[in-house]
């Protein structure tokens, strides 16, 4: 007698002791720590923190650890636990322009107030796999490791009125909040970079990169990309001032596109806009470029590459949205393909 | 035994109220689906996201909770899911469809016919029944406004004209009310006329999607046709192998690698019922 999948629960069971044991592996090496990922794989732990949407470095690693090192599931780890905790309030806007900084580049001026920080960089360093790297890893003394505040790049050319002012939306309502709303549209370029901030890295990379190569090419100067620790502030009802509540690690990335002007306006540049937790400079330039491609109708361009349109790019950025729908075609589907089977039966 | 690390249903309060002013607002607008502020659930998109908020916000401690998935309740993610609200209820769970008060659904309509103050929730993966036609959701938005379906009565025809039939074969398109074109989730056709005047209350939620629409109970739902091509369910010309029924939905089973085949019934409750009841006899 056939027996249809029976005993499901037991076969989860098993599924998941299976799992536990692959993702120890050898019990006779020792269980990574937090600490060791969260100071050895930081870059990691920041993606996870930038694509799950929550500042915790801590939890990031743990996430690590139990996804095996998979992002996307980590990441799915961070959301779940996220969507648990209740929101107790928004923060003040946090001003990059006050940032601690680590690095800032600019790819517009040879020199500029404050100068050229490279910081912790591999950008130009040989990618050669180096097989003692004990010894690579020797701290360099001399070198200074924090910068006080510098002007922003875009703020000096702002100063000139060569580029394209950015204020906020008359009133200065606030922004729409999509961990508790969902996405409409057409959507403001508030939600559409809530979007982008928390979008896969591999997908924006593709996107950012189409608009280099043709599809809706925007003329991009690396403007400035800067990467330090700024302020929290809360400003909590019943004090009505700002207090700060700790420091957080961000990448900005300001990019200078092509300019525009109009019988009203003298020409101008104009911006793309990326901003992501921790160290995070490929993920920050991608979204500056897709940001600006979204912007495509504002400023009066035509829109006809994947990158300009707005539901093309934000309904498919979600590693989430996407990794489950991809991989829900493994779930049973032999209802609906008996349908399927029945309907080809009858029409040969 | 519920786990009291999370709240019970694992959402918390707000976000369920949130949810359940949306279902509210769904049952006031039949087929119409209502945008809500869907959360990240421990199980991926597309696994039943939207189906596991609605049941988490609509179920209450004396629920009986079932789960099917393709009909069985014994499939891996009917199993996972409830084996979740086991977890984070503790309510009593059943695989029989007439002791259920909620039944959470991927796929499938039961077969034993649903009765008054009964709830069945629908995982949905597209909510939208003219997304493969038109990808634009401010386009689709601007139809279900408009009532303006021609594009999928056109497609309906082309299906006709090229196949001699309509070449939907599940999630087929319904009017509810002879106003809101609705997705039925991916259910065989089979299922659409259950959904007609059905006593229940149907609640369906999509997560990845992030809308939820309702058929309250006794509501009109019509499957799309055109008079000379009316609304066709699936017909096998076996009864089933298992208990003999000629009346439910049948699933094809390979027996071998000969060509060898059985059709059972893929509602295994309806199923196993049936054949306790014949042997009772």
């Amino acid at each position: 007698m056939y027996v249809a999948a029976k005993g499901g629960e037991r076969a989860i069971r098993n599924a998941q002791a299976l799992l536990a044991e692959a993702r120890r592996g050898d019990p006779a090496v020792p269980e990574l720590s937090l600490e060791q990922i969260r100071q050895q794989l930081r870059l990691a732990v920041d993606r996870v923190m930038n694509e799950g949407s929550v500042y915790d470095p801590e939890l990031a690693a743990l996430a690590l650890r139990q996804a095996s090192g998979d992002m996307v599931e980590a990441i799915f780890l961070l959301r779940a636990y996220r969507a648990t905790l209740p929101r107790l309030g928004y923060t003040a806007p946090v001003d990059t322009a006050r940032m601690r900084l680590w690095r800032r580049i600019s790819a517009t001026f040879k020199d500029l107030p404050g100068g050229q920080v490279l910081g912790p960089t591999c950008d130009y360093t040989q990618r050669l796999l180096d097989f003692s790297s004990e010894s690579s890893l020797q701290p360099s003394a001399e070198t200074e490791k924090t910068h006080e505040a510098m002007p922003r790049v875009v703020d000096l050319l702002g100063n000139e009125g060569l580029i394209e002012p950015q204020e906020p939306p008359p009133g200065d309502p606030d922004p729409c909040d999509l961990t508790r709303e969902p996405l409409s549209f057409p959507a403001s370029r508030a939600a559409r970079l809530q979007n982008l901030a928390r979008g896969d890295e591999g997908f924006l990379l593709a996107m950012g990169y189409s608009t280099q190569r043709g599809y809706a090419h925007s003329h991009p100067f690396a403007g400035e990309i800067r990467y330090g620790m700024v302020e929290v502030e809360l400003v909590p009802e019943e004090l009505g001032f700002p207090v700060v509540i700790g420091e957080i690690a961000l990448t900005e990335c300001q990019m200078v596109n092509q300019f525009h002007g109009s019988k009203s306006q003298p020409p101008q540049f104009t911006r793309g806009y990326g901003l992501a937790f921790g160290h995070s400079e490929r993920k920050c330039m991608a979204m500056a470029l897709v940001d600006r491609a979204l912007r495509a109708e504002e400023l009066g361009e035509a829109v006809s590459a994947p990158a300009q349109q707005q539901e093309f790019v934000l309904s498919h950025s979600d590693c989430l949205e996407a990794s489950g729908f991809v991989q829900h075609l493994k779930l049973p589907h032999y209802v609906d393909f008996q349908a399927e089977l029945e309907l080809v039966r009858k029409m040969r | 035994m519920r786990d009291t690390n999370y709240n019970f249903g694992y959402l918390d309060e707000r976000t369920k109220r949130m949810i359940r002013r949306a279902i509210l607002k769904a049952v006031a607008i039949p087929g119409f689906q209502v945008p809500f502020g869907s959360r990240e659930m421990p199980l991926p998109y597309g696994w039943g996201t939207g189906g596991v908020q609605v049941t988490a916000s609509v179920i209450g401690p004396r629920d009986v909770l079932k789960v099917i998935d393709q009909g069985a309740d014994d499939t891996v993610n009917a199993v996972n899911i409830r084996s979740f609200f086991a977890r984070t209820t503790g309510v009593a769970t059943t695989e029989r469809t007439t002791e259920a008060t909620l039944i959470q659904t991927r796929h499938r309509i039961p077969e034993t016919p649903l009765a008054e103050g009964q709830i069945l929730v629908y995982q949905v993966p597209v909510p939208e029944p003219m997304q493969r036609l038109e990808p634009r959701e401010a386009e689709t938005r601007r139809m279900h406004a408009l009532a303006d379906y021609g594009l999928m009565h056109v497609k309906l025809y082309e299906d006709i004209a090229r196949y001699g039939r309509v070449s939907t074969t599940y999630d087929y398109p319904v009017m509810v009310e002879g106003r809101y074109l609705m997705a039925p989730s991916p259910i065989p056709k089979f299922d659409n006329p259950k959904m007609h005047m059905s006593p229940a209350l149907q609640l369906f939620g999509a997560g990845r999607e992030k809308r939820i629409y309702a058929l309250p109970p006794y509501t009109r739902v019509e499957s799309l046709a055109f008079d000379d091509h009316p609304f066709q369910v699936q017909r096998w010309s076996q009864p089933c192998a298992l208990c003999g029924a000629r009346d439910s939905y049948l699933d094809e089973m390979l027996t071998d690698d000969r060509g060898g085949r059985m059709f059972v019934c893929s509602d295994t409750d309806y199923c196993s019922e049936r054949r306790s009841r014949k042997e009772a006899a």
